[in-house]
């Protein structure tokens, strides 16, 4: 029944509205086409064709806020050993962009053990054994460079093109250029665990592009999304008998006025009211077998956060939501590396695999676009801020040869992309920037970067600035 | 020139890569101009000159491009011209595309410039830029007025213009609104509140012929003018209550400044005033702690205080933030572009750019003592005991001598960095974390140096940050954290001065240059405070000042701040600006449908000493301005945006006036004028999803009493954890000036109107004084209350059956009854409250509740 009510409302409506076609389907369909077939304004939400045929239409980000390091993940530098605990030759290091260590702190080797994964032999490392099982599944990129080495700007610009702020956020663009396949959900959600990110709401804000596109958080505790449930005393039926009420009424001052906004207005609070009957069921994990859950992880304390994002994810991108953007907090380990490596990846490795699992399971995973990263990497040197307590030696940032992946819509997998050289302090092979990344991410949609554009302060603005090339090593 | 340099220059000198240069006697007509003219002029030539190069003329050849020079008379092999020609590595290729210069010609320019790099004579003479006919830079003088038929419909000169253009298209005029839907308009758009019950009986009670005139006048006079037109003016000045990166640290003064904007409006302060206060009050002769105070409109942009940042990089940044701003809001210019390379499309040069710039280079960030009314005295009184606690405090815990020793390691420190890594970062602390972001340059000053606020900041961030140099045990063994918590804590228990966040000159002023390619690390030609060329020159010679600025701008020479000034009035009044984009009045805006009037308004604002009430007060008279706002079914297709202004606009409410209007119709709002910003109650989750919740910034600790009832211009303003209703109905996200809201149609504005707290409790408190009124009166009482007007006959049916529906649903279940009627008050029973809440909440809703007509 949800799947044939998901159908008709995001599918077949508009088909209906344009045959002329009423009084099909359940009450609250039949009073939304009633709303909708008197003239409006347009509706800038409508999907929108692509520039070109489009490899994915979803995105699921996987943002690992705080920048994880790749050398302990994905990027295997044995010949650390042979430098641990001393200071690189100032030629070395002269190009580093440090915030906080100095060139000349002292080589930390990684105590991971690497092996050889998949058909590919992709080398990844012991802290992913859930990962690992994917190797083939996703492209790994170890030649990832940004400009920005502090978390903020890192931050903005790895979602909005720019290290300075107010720009929109990647699913902004990305709603404003395909528009959204369900009108019972936002078209770009953003969920969060762990603490609170460093940029906060620039990650999923509109920007200059009209509010509608900014990104809808879902909720963890409380309405899955903010003052969707009723007030107390409210109920269904309460809501449905306010609403009628208040559509009559807005319908009495559309014809007075001629005002074709207040049909609009009415429409968006038919869209409400959907999206209260929408929202609980979509996060509803109760409709998911015991083994899904387990498999996400979400039985575990460590890993029910990121887990339970995930699998809501999978559940909204089957919803038609385009643009879910996971983040997940905690990765910026400059002190104690060792010991907080394990957790986050025991928070993490499971659910991120599992998300793998199932979306390739139910057919999903050709259409949505999986991308795991974080806004720079971390530095093959130590850093130690107390000196004293033994253990206590973290890694600096480093945004120059960082690691992600990639999997799933268009994605070219088993493969790994790039090198760093053999302490991973720069690039030797393959660099991609932020930009190229974003101008790829939007070439699998079926958007030409350079064409995505908005006119703000007489100019026209886009998510790559001014540069991004499309790297076609990455695509099918 | 640095050994580095030196040993680069002879590198390259040495260079295989570069060819040898030809050795024959060169003549410049025959060997080189077919070379340059070739390879180069389309970019540096006379119709362009990239990055400010051209190679046409003699003169400017040699001075070089926004780099500096790029020929050097008889040293080829040094010269950055032969470099990229020649495509040395680590320099950019010159032609970026297309064919590169063969090893001959390569060597024939070597050999020009060994020769001297002589031009022939013809070519010595700097071309001007070519002048440019835009009429946004045109002279503002009144213009003409248009004869027109129907002089009776003329109220101001202004209407001439509209009327002469409909009446050339034969379009009519759209009537006067109504008398109800003319006050609301005026108070929403006057004041940001709507009329009482009371106000628009007076009005349409009043038959004298001024009586409109007299509501007009009334409002300006009310101090919630200020705050109506304060907010768009936070708008174009990004405004926020916080620090906007990482940590997002609150500025708990910044409302100081929005005060300053608040009392100058209500003042009518002339805008010519207003602009030089807020852009160099602090090079007024004897400048006043109020002009002070109004220089915070620099202090709005963002700052970063993330650990390991480079100062220079966001130094950089916000001095490009204080040029933008100023040119987008005084100048209606968008000189972004220029950050990188000449602008593509206005006539505004790389080298426009940085000389804007400049003015605001050496501005430094100060906070002052800025006590406001009544604070000195308590403060004077409690001055004694609070130093005399505070001291015994510091004594205590031995703080002095722990310090200075401190100090002592941390000015070791900067000296050797990377030694020990703790120290390091604790170093970095004292840039970040003192109160003002100034501890870095407190501890290099001696102590006994320091002003007393100096003093207590380093003192204030040593104890509550010692931890960083010492480790947490040593800080607990000294009972630190003791001591922060009793310091703290002193400063509730005294009174303290409110501050203001200025600007100050720098005593010595550093040079500024040209960034090539925008990098803040690549520097290019200096360059001089100046004015943009495409404009008229400023009158005064000499190094000019961020008030040489401000003047110029509001002087009568120049085009553009009197017509951006009056659009965006023009734009508050009518939806949308004369010019449609009221940040860009450059050459590739769309060109007004009566650029005459805008015109003829700047011409006006002027006249009249730059009153903005005076202008307001014009528009709101005029016959277009009073006309209904009901949409011309017969007009959308030949003027869908209402460009024409046959009409006037239905307008949703900002975020800010629908909060208050639901506020004001249910009689909970509180009219208190400024003052610190307030919190009402924040949904859980919200501050959470920032970086601010991990304990750095200041946690949501919401209002109490009436400061949770006061007007959402208001609201503590978090750049990373923003009030959700002020995001949800579209209010600016305070990053770079905003010029213009969006007005968007959300569902989720609908779930916010019917769902949020406050307009829960909104709707209750409209339901309580409904319920109060005799039973028969009730609905057309909450009506007017919420709308200004009685329902027609079929809204009250519509009305009643909902009524009758909603009392059936809630009839069996107490508990839904309770909790949508808390309180009952004695006229009326729980069960009729609870529904009169359901009633309450559909007025709120309504479309036109959050619409001005």
């Amino acid at each position: 029944m949800q799947d044939e009510r998901h159908f008709l409302e995001t599918h077949l409506r508009r088909d209906f509205l344009r045959r002329g076609l009423t009084g099909i389907g359940t009450l609250a369909l039949s009073s939304l086409l009633a709303a909708e077939s008197r003239t409006e304004a347009p509706d800038p939400l409508v999907p929108r064709k692509p520039h070109f045929a489009p490899k994915a239409k979803n995105v699921i980000f996987l943002f690992q806020e705080g920048a994880p390091s790749q050398m302990d993940l994905f990027d295997p530098k044995p010949a650390l050993e042979k430098w641990h605990g001393q200071s690189l030759p100032p030629e070395m290091t002269r190009d580093l962009k440090l915030a906080f260590i100095k060139p000349t702190a002292k080589v930390l080797a990684s105590p991971r053990k690497f092996a050889k994964y998949g058909q590919v032999g992709m080398e990844l490392s012991d802290m992913i054994p859930a990962m690992a099982k994917h190797a083939d599944d996703i492209c790994l990129v170890r030649s990832m460079h940004s400009e920005a080495f502090n978390h903020h700007p890192g931050q903005l610009l790895l979602f909005s093109g720019s290290m300075i702020g107010g720009r929109p956020s990647m699913g902004s663009w990305v709603t404003y250029g395909l528009g959204s396949e369900t009108r019972n959900l936002p078209a770009f959600v953003a969920l969060q665990s762990g603490p609170g990110t460093s940029a906060g709401s620039d990650l999923w804000s509109n920007g200059f592009l009209p509010s509608l596109y900014q990104g809808t958080v879902l909720r963890t505790g409380g309405d899955p999304i903010l003052y969707l449930g009723n007030p107390d005393g409210i109920s269904r039926e309460s809501q449905r008998a306010r609403l009628d009420a208040l559509r009559d009424l807005n319908q009495e001052r559309q014809d007075n006025t001629g005002d074709l906004e207040i049909a609009s207005r009415i429409h968006s609070y038919e869209l409400a009211y959907r999206m209260q009957m929408a929202g609980p069921e979509a996060t509803d994990l109760s409709q998911e077998s015991p083994a899904t859950i387990e498999a996400y992880g979400i039985n575990q304390k460590e890993s029910r956060a990121y887990g339970t994002n995930l699998l809501m994810a999978r559940r909204l991108v089957e919803r038609g939501v385009r643009f879910v953007l996971c983040m997940h907090s905690g990765w910026d380990m400059h002190s104690g590396i060792n010991a907080a490596l394990p957790k986050l990846c025991a928070q993490t490795d499971q659910a991120s695999a599992a998300l793998l699992t199932d979306l390739k399971q139910r057919g999903l995973l050709d259409e949505t676009l999986v991308v795991w990263g974080g806004e720079f990497g971390r530095t093959p040197m130590s850093e130690i801020r107390r000196p004293d307590e033994a253990g206590n030696a973290g890694r600096d940032h480093h945004p120059n040869g960082y690691s992600i992946w990639l999997a799933g819509g268009g994605i070219k997998t088993g493969q790994v992309i790039g090198e760093t050289d053999e302490l991973g302090l720069t690039i030797t092979k393959d660099k991609i920037d932020i930009h190229d990344l974003q101008a790829t991410i939007l070439h699998l949609l079926g958007l030409e970067h350079t064409q995505l554009t908005y006119r703000h302060f007489g100019r026209n603005f886009r998510l790559t600035d001014v540069s991004g090339n499309l790297v076609k090593q990455l695509i099918t | 020139m640095s050994p580095i340099i030196a040993l680069l220059l002879t590198f390259a000198a040495d260079s295989p890569t570069l060819p040898p240069p030809a050795a024959t006697e060169i003549d410049f007509a025959r060997d080189v101009a077919p070379v340059l003219k070739r390879n180069c002029q389309g970019c540096h030539g006379a119709a362009m000159q990239q990055s400010g190069f051209r190679l046409d003329d003699g003169v400017a050849a040699l001075k070089g491009g926004y780099g500096g020079a790029v020929i050097l008379p008889g040293k080829s092999a040094e010269s950055p011209l032969v470099h990229r020609v020649a495509g040395v590595k680590g320099v950019p290729v010159m032609p970026p595309a297309g064919r590169r210069l063969t090893a001959i010609e390569v060597g024939i320019l070597r050999a020009w410039i060994d020769q001297g790099a002589k031009f022939p004579a013809v070519t010595l003479s700097e071309a001007k830029r070519p002048k440019l006919n835009h009429w946004a830079f045109e002279p503002i003088t009144a213009p003409a007025l248009p004869p027109v038929k129907n002089s009776a419909w003329v109220r101001s000169p202004m209407d001439a213009f509209v009327l002469a253009k409909l009446e050339g298209k034969k379009i009519a005029p759209s009537p006067e609104a109504d008398r109800r839907t003319l006050l609301r308009r005026l108070s929403w758009d006057l004041v940001g509140l709507p009329p009482t019950v009371e106000d628009i009986a007076a009005f349409q009670a009043d038959t004298r012929p001024d009586a409109y005139e007299r509501q007009v006048d009334r409002l300006l006079a009310l101090p919630q003018f200020g705050e109506k037109w304060a907010r768009g003016w936070l708008d174009q000045a990004r405004y926020a209550d916080s620090d906007g990166y990482e940590k997002d640290w609150v500025r708990p003064y910044a409302f100081r400044w929005r005060d300053w904007v608040i009392n100058a409006i209500n003042q009518d302060l002339p805008f010519n005033r207003f602009t030089i206060e807020q852009l160099a009050g602090d090079l007024l002769p004897s400048p006043t702690v109020e002009q002070r105070v109004a220089t915070g409109f620099a202090r709005n942009t963002l700052t970063n205080r993330e650990g390991g940042i480079d100062d220079a990089q966001f130094r950089f940044e916000s001095t490009l933030d204080r040029a933008n701003t100023v040119s987008t809001v005084f100048l209606g210019l968008s000189m972004g572009c220029a950050q990188c390379h000449d602008h593509k499309y206005d006539p505004i040069s790389q080298r426009d750019y940085y000389s804007l710039f400049a003015f605001f280079d050496n501005a430094e960030e100060v906070d002052i003592d800025a006590p406001r009314a009544g604070e000195l005295g308590p403060w004077l009184k409690g001055r004694a005991e609070y130093q005399a606690k505070r001291e015994k405090i510091l004594a205590e815990y031995k703080v002095a001598e722990l310090q200075a020793a401190w100090e002592k390691d941390i000015l070791y420190t900067i000296a050797h960095p990377g030694e020990r890594t703790d120290w390091d970062l604790a170093w970095d602390c004292v840039n970040k974390l003192t109160e003002g972001g100034d501890g870095g340059k407190i501890v290099r000053i001696p102590l006994e140096k320091r002003t007393p606020r100096e003093r207590d900041i380093l003192t204030d961030h040593f104890v509550k940050n010692y931890a960083f140099a010492v480790g947490n045990k040593r800080y607990k063994e000294l009972k630190f954290d003791v001591a922060t918590k009793q310091l703290a804590q002193l400063k509730v228990d005294y009174p303290q001065l409110t501050q203001a966040m200025v600007i100050a000159e720098n005593a010595q002023r550093h040079p500024t240059y040209l960034r090539v390619r925008g990098d803040y690390k690549t520097n290019g030609i200096e360059v001089a405070p100046t004015t943009p060329a495409v404009l008229p020159a400023l009158a005064k010679t000499g190094p000019l000042t961020r008030l040489d600025l401000a003047e110029w701008l509001v002087s009568d020479e120049n085009p553009l701040t009197a017509r951006v000034a009056a659009n965006r009035i023009w734009q508050e009044l009518f939806g949308t600006g004369l010019v449609k984009t009221s940040d860009d009045f450059g050459t590739r805006a769309d060109k007004p449908e009566y650029p005459e009037l805008l015109t003829w308004l700047a011409d006006d604002f002027r006249r009249h000493g730059w009153s903005r009430k005076q202008l307001i007060r014009g528009i709101v008279l005029s016959a277009t301005y009073r006309q209904a706002s009901l949409a011309r079914p017969e007009l959308h297709e030949i003027d869908p945006e209402n460009q024409l202004l046959a009409r006037q606009v239905r307008l949703r409410l900002t975020a800010e006036q629908i909060r208050d209007g639901a506020l004001a119709a249910s009689g909970l709002l509180a009219k208190t004028i400024g003052g610190p910003s307030i919190r009402p109650p924040m949904p859980a989750g919200v501050m959470e999803l920032s970086y601010a919740s991990r304990g750095w910034g200041e946690a949501w600790k919401v209002s109490e009493g009436e400061d949770r009832y006061r007007r959402g211009l208001y609201i503590q303003f978090l750049r990373t954890s923003p009030y959700p209703q002020l995001m949800t109905f579209d209010a600016p996200k305070s990053t770079a000036a905003q010029c213009k809201r969006d007005r968007s149609n959300t569902p989720l504005q609908a779930l916010n109107l019917l769902n949020d707290p406050v307009f829960v409790e909104a709707a209750q408190a409209l339901a309580v004084a409904a319920v109060t009124q005799p039973a028969d009166q009730r609905l057309e009482w909450a009506y007017r209350r919420a709308l200004g007007r009685a329902p027609s006959a079929r809204e009250s049916a519509r009305m009643s059956a909902y009524f009758t529906e909603q009392q059936r649903l809630l009839a069996d279940d107490a508990k839904a009854q309770a909790a949508l009627a808390p309180y009952v008050p004695p006229s009326a029973t729980r069960l009729e409250t609870a529904t009169w809440t359901g009633m309450a909440s559909v007025l709120l809703n309504l479309e036109e509740f959050i619409t001005r007509e």
